[in-house]
């Protein structure tokens, strides 16, 4: 910590120079604390997870040996890719990541159509009880999950489905009963609702006057200018899709259509197995993180953007 | 088929090997096996109970067999007496004079400990003839915190949830002379819950932690505490048995105390039985009568190194054999198991447990908080008409 004070106190040298020629910065204690917080903060996030990371090389009773101290978090003792081996030869991961892709991807394809869709018959037609049906919408977002969860259920094992064998009612167990009632979402209505009421109706005018229909507008002038709007509704629905939990739980029945979250209650049996769990986790977040951190910039400027706001 | 094997590898292959010869002995029905992760199981047996999908076939954790048969989860299983009637008692699951499951093994709590702590100290070895008394136990756990080596003698896995806490912590409660609810008829648990053994219990309880005996939360994993050296007993089940062994050439598993009324371990394990819904009854009923032949469980008991349910297929499975290193766990089982009320308010009663012990052990009030337990209680079986 010295080193770092020391460091920015050097660079921190010429600031009196600035501060004349009219640029303003903060003062060197201002910016050291900044800093410190900075650091205090990034520890207080990344540490959880380099603890995953690290023991998910450790064998259990090494993790909680090392449980007391900074050994938690150092790759020191008995390393090994045991607890990998082990991930792969209890869960069937390659199924159960397939599905998780596939889930979240169309999840997130379908949505960004339909959702954009429902968003601009709201902000750009005119018809009668328009309000109150975004206002609806908008209502049902303090609805939670939880709540719905056994009523949807009952409604997806009413709903016909085909397969090679016929006709037969029920949704259970498919890849469509994860999918389909996650499209609509009602944040994702508002969000391109906001953007969308953001980008002057002249455009719609010009166009209709061009000749352009409803879904010619909404096809080529809406959404080419709504990319923000896009990206951000793509990363609001992707994440929670990717981490879906309690509702596979609740409607899969087979490994094949598994994904990957539910994949983690497999190693919580009597003995639990920790290191498998760290490698299991690890396998399933640092991807997602790797993601992220590669698509950093673009993922906060869309969010900026589009006006969402933490 | 439905299992809670999912990633519980040996348990899974011995269930899958009796589904392939069920199927290979007919030609009449077809298992088919489906295994779900056991953390998450009951979640997804009740929602598809509420959707009308269960299978014919499931598994079933003991404890909740009384419910989910008055729930209409399930149905009895007929003509299955003869065939279960050797199995130890906490392993067939009853409601209302019918057999509803059968289990292949139980499993047994102890304390576990090593040989060179008790003798290094001149603490007494508990038998099953003469298990500790709760003054011996108190006695053997200063002792060894006087050593300094342990900051907590011995741990409870207080860190645990769910089921653990009445399925651990009600048969010290039972030793005591108390109870959940009242046995004779199921309806009530006053007296029992909140009696004076009962209040007796939960000051000695708490004591363990006031005392410095126990930590108030255990670690995540208690039994890997116990082989890093953390303490020096391991209140905990059998399934630590593999590891601790292969931490340690004297570790010891002991019976459970003995506070006035005989060491008490819970019993029930899981088990086996058919849905109510289930189109093809005689199929399933099949299969289970097909499944329940020693054979299966000297396979699936050996398999997993859990207590085999009857005499002879422990015979066959290593370890349980009169000499086996293992038998010790099925004398428990046969001395000291008293199964969790067979009543179908079983889960709520345990959940209502599970917060008076909690917060007995964070300092509440014990007769304050046991009152409170009994009442909520005694108005959930009064709510539903006691489930008559």
């Amino acid at each position: 910590m010295t080193e770092v004070i020391a460091h920015v106190a050097d660079r921190t040298a010429p600031a009196p120079l600035e501060h004349e020629a009219g640029r303003t910065r903060p003062p060197v204690l201002r910016r050291v604390v900044g800093m410190a917080v900075r650091i205090v903060a990034a520890l207080v996030f990344g540490l959880p997870l380099l603890f995953m990371v690290i023991s998910s090389f450790k064998p259990d009773t090494q993790i909680f040996a090392d449980l007391g101290g900074i050994q938690a978090f150092l790759p020191v003792g008995a390393l090994s890719l045991d607890n990998y081996t082990g991930v792969f030869e209890r869960v069937p991961f390659a199924t159960f990541l397939f599905n998780s892709i596939l889930i979240s991807v169309l999840t997130v394809g379908l949505g960004i159509i339909v959702n954009s869709m429902a968003a601009f018959a709201l902000a750009r037609l005119r018809f009668r009880g328009q309000k109150l049906a975004l206002g609806i919408i908008l209502a049902t977002l303090i609805v939670p999950f939880e709540v719905m969860a056994l009523p949807l259920l009952w409604e997806v094992n009413l709903l016909p489905n085909v397969d090679s064998l016929g006709f037969y009612q029920g949704w259970l167990d498919t890849y469509q009963v994860q999918i389909v009632p996650f499209i609509a979402n009602a944040f994702s209505i508002f969000l391109f609702y906001q953007y969308f009421d953001s980008i002057p109706k002249e455009l719609d005018e010009a166009a209709t006057v061009d000749g352009a229909g409803w879904f010619r507008i909404y096809r080529s002038i809406v959404m080419p200018l709504a990319g923000p709007a896009v990206a951000t509704v793509a990363i609001l629905m992707f994440l929670p899709a990717w981490n879906q939990y309690l509702w596979p739980l609740m409607v899969t029945q087979s490994e094949a259509v598994r994904p990957v979250m539910v994949g983690i209650d497999y190693f919580k049996q009597l003995n639990v197995s920790w290191g498998q769990i760290m490698a299991y986790a690890s396998i399933i977040t640092v991807p997602i993180l790797i993601l992220f951190i590669a698509f950093q910039r673009s993922f906060v400027n869309s969010i900026a953007s589009s006006g969402v706001k933490g | 088929m439905w299992t809670h094997n999912a990633g519980n590898e040996a348990e899974l292959a011995a269930i899958e090997a009796i589904v392939d010869a069920f199927n290979e002995s007919q030609e009449e029905y077809t298992v088919k096996v489906q295994a779900f992760p056991q953390d998450s199981y009951n979640q997804s047996v009740v929602a598809a109970a509420s959707s009308k999908s269960l299978p014919c076939i499931l598994d079933i954790d003991g404890p909740n067999v009384p419910n989910w048969a008055w729930a209409g989860y399930l149905a009895p299983l007929e003509g299955i007496e003869d065939l279960v009637a050797d199995y130890l008692p906490s392993t067939v699951g009853t409601y209302e004079d019918q057999i509803y499951s059968y289990g292949y093994y139980d499993v047994a709590l102890t304390m576990v400990s090593r040989e060179s702590y008790l003798n290094d100290n001149g603490i007494r070895i508990p038998t099953v003839e003469q298990p500790w008394t709760v003054d011996e136990f108190n006695a053997a756990l200063e002792t060894l915190k006087a050593t300094g080596q342990f900051e907590y003698p011995a741990d409870f896995a207080t860190s645990f949830t769910g089921e653990w806490w009445p399925y651990a912590y009600s048969p010290l409660l039972q030793s005591f002379g108390g109870d959940l609810i009242n046995r004779d008829d199921y309806r009530s648990a006053d007296g029992v819950l909140n009696g004076p053994e009962a209040i007796e219990w939960a000051t000695w309880f708490r004591s363990l932690v006031t005392n410095g005996y126990i930590p108030l939360k255990s670690g995540a994993d208690p039994a890997a505490d116990f082989i890093n050296g953390k303490s020096a007993i391991l209140y905990n089940g059998t399934w630590t048995a593999t590891a601790t062994r292969d931490a340690f050439d004297d570790v010891v598993f002991l019976p459970s105390i003995d506070a006035g009324n005989g060491p008490k371990i819970g019993g029930g394990s899981w088990q086996w039985g058919m849905s109510a819904t289930c189109e093809d009854q005689e199929g399933a009923l099949a299969y289970l009568k097909f499944a329940a032949a020693d054979e299966w469980v000297a396979k699936v008991a050996g398999d997993t190194q859990n207590i085999p349910t009857t005499e002879s297929a422990a015979a066959e499975v290593e370890g349980y054999g009169p000499d086996g290193e293992n038998n010790i766990f099925r004398t428990y089982s046969e001395e000291f198991a008293l199964v969790r009320p067979p009543t179908p308010g079983y889960p709520f009663i345990a959940t209502t447990f599970q917060t008076a012990a909690q917060d007995i052990l964070n300092g509440a009030d014990p007769q304050q908080t046991l009152d409170q337990a009994v009442a909520d209680i005694d108005a959930n079986q009064e709510s539903n008409n006691y489930f008559e």
